[in-house]
């Protein structure tokens, strides 16, 4: 981060000590909310927050902000319905502007089976608690008018799902927001702290190893993306997580209003107008396993098409800027959560294409695990014995990315 | 980035002409039989370094093909 920000933010930084209740590895949005609600719910604020870079400058700051609890599955709808809530107070409680926005998201139907998939996502979602509901194509052209409901004659828009309360907010300004209420409470966090080993005592985790020195830990949090296997490697845990990188882009800026977030399950992509004007369009992830930074070609090429199919008015925009993000997948689409098996060692991870929505209730349900050694309800079914239990929560038709 | 596998029969060709395919590897500690098949279904390697992948030329000799790839930098470091 720089001075300026720093200052602006007045995050105050401390030397690491020599021990710490709990440690968290991964100044992310999942490492950083669960440092403040440890903080703020529990009164835990002896704690360490590591973070290899600087904080949010893992995929907490290379996503596209979309944040929705539009799930097709009850576990998950409970669960991001929660964290849209938390979202919609996280200003209030922070008093931080987090530029915090309710949009409204369409997911689009092209065909049959696409129609059947909405009409099942918005029964599914009312009986656990998301406000989403089957819309036919006058009601799509009514919420998006610049949409080709012919979809270039290949790709007719024949209903959807329709989430009002689907929105964005702004990445960083969530991070900032989450480490300034933890750091005020006496939090640490160290940037610029990579974590090269953990320290164990017989089978239980009792702290890491950094490249500035061994620090002790009642209870280590891995919080860590895309290189969580290494850490996991670490405790001796096998993760069913690969990396996979997703990549982004924007815009220049589009002169009129684009109110919700649209997304089409058949042309694989998803569109919102950031705060600038700029259109932010994502789309699926890479599908080979890579830790690689880089952005490619072909990517910006295919992905433009299909939203131009949907969107002719992107034809006249021009692309500013790309980034690429490495996602740890899971092999079912859903985050996994809880006790590793390892004693005082935690885990949250498989978030994949999903974490920034969850980043408040996945910071506030782990901090109560945490905190009381007792698996919450809300994020039991996510544990990582569920691979082992064959209680797998399949869900990729709602990862957005696929 | 482009990438271009070295396919045997058709030369290097852009990687979006072919299908990734894993190959699992079990660590030979685990030796319980049920563990090993919970490991195979889901747990992975995940290395971050070189690893051996197939890949199936589904827009070419539609053959499959092994390499060795750096997950880092996505480069192909020697045939398989």
């Amino acid at each position: 981060m720089n001075e300026f920000i720093e200052q602006k933010v007045q995050l105050q930084w401390h030397e690491p000590k020599a021990n710490y209740d709990v440690v968290i590895v991964g100044g992310g949005g999942h490492g950083l909310a669960t440092a403040y609600f440890l903080a703020t719910r529990h009164g835990i604020t002896n704690v360490a927050v590591l973070e290899r870079k600087y904080i949010g400058g893992g995929n907490s700051g290379r996503n596209t902000t979309v944040i929705r609890a539009n799930y097709g599955i009850p576990e998950a709808v409970r669960f991001y319905q929660r964290s849209v809530e938390l979202y919609q107070t996280l200003e209030a409680e922070t008093e931080r502007w987090i530029m915090h926005k309710q949009k409204g998201l369409l997911w689009l139907a092209h065909n049959e089976a696409g129609i059947r998939a909405e009409r099942a996502r918005a029964e599914v979602n009312t009986a656990f608690g998301a406000k989403t509901e089957y819309v036919g194509p006058k009601e799509i052209q009514e919420i998006a008018p610049q949409i080709d409901m012919m979809g270039g004659g290949v790709w007719p828009v024949l209903g959807g799902s329709y989430h009002p309360e689907g929105a964005t907010a702004r990445h960083d300004r969530v991070n900032w927001a989450l480490a300034e209420g933890a750091m005020r409470r006496g939090v640490h966090i160290h940037q610029r702290t990579t974590v090269i080993g953990l320290r164990k005592e017989g089978d239980r985790v009792v702290g890491v190893m950094t490249d500035k020195g061994p620090i002790g830990a009642g209870v280590v949090l891995s919080a860590v993306g895309g290189h969580v296997t290494n850490l996991a490697n670490m405790a001796g845990v096998r993760l069913p997580i690969r990396t996979h990188p997703l990549q982004a882009f924007v815009t220049n800026h589009y002169a009129r209003q684009f109110d919700p977030i649209v997304a089409s399950m058949g042309l694989l992509f998803y569109a919102s107008q950031t705060a600038r004007g700029e259109m932010l369009i994502g789309a699926e992830i890479d599908r080979q396993p890579s830790y690689s930074y880089r952005s490619g070609h072909h990517f910006l090429q295919s992905c433009a098409f299909r939203a131009m199919t949907l969107l002719p008015f992107l034809r006249n925009l021009r692309i500013l800027r790309q980034w690429t993000g490495v996602c740890d997948m899971s092999p079912d689409y859903s985050p996994i959560m809880g006790q590793t098996g390892v004693d005082g060692f935690y885990i949250t991870t498989g978030w994949g294409t999903w974490g920034f929505k969850a980043i408040p209730a996945g910071g506030e349900q782990m901090a109560q695990l945490i905190a009381t050694g007792e698996t919450p309800a809300l994020i039991a079914p996510f544990g990582l014995d569920r691979f082992a239990r064959d209680r797998t929560l399949a869900d990729r038709g709602s990862a957005g990315t696929h | 980035m482009n990438i271009n596998i070295p396919c045997p029969h058709c030369g290097p060709r852009p990687i979006q002409e072919f299908m990734y395919g894993e190959i699992p590897s079990v660590p030979d500690e685990i030796t319980d039989p049920d563990a090993r098949d919970l490991d195979r279904a889901f747990m992975r390697t995940n290395p971050e370094g070189v690893q051996l992948e197939a890949w199936f030329h589904t827009y070419g000799c539609r053959r499959w093909v092994r390499i060795h790839r750096d997950t880092r930098t996505d480069e192909i470091v020697e045939r398989g």
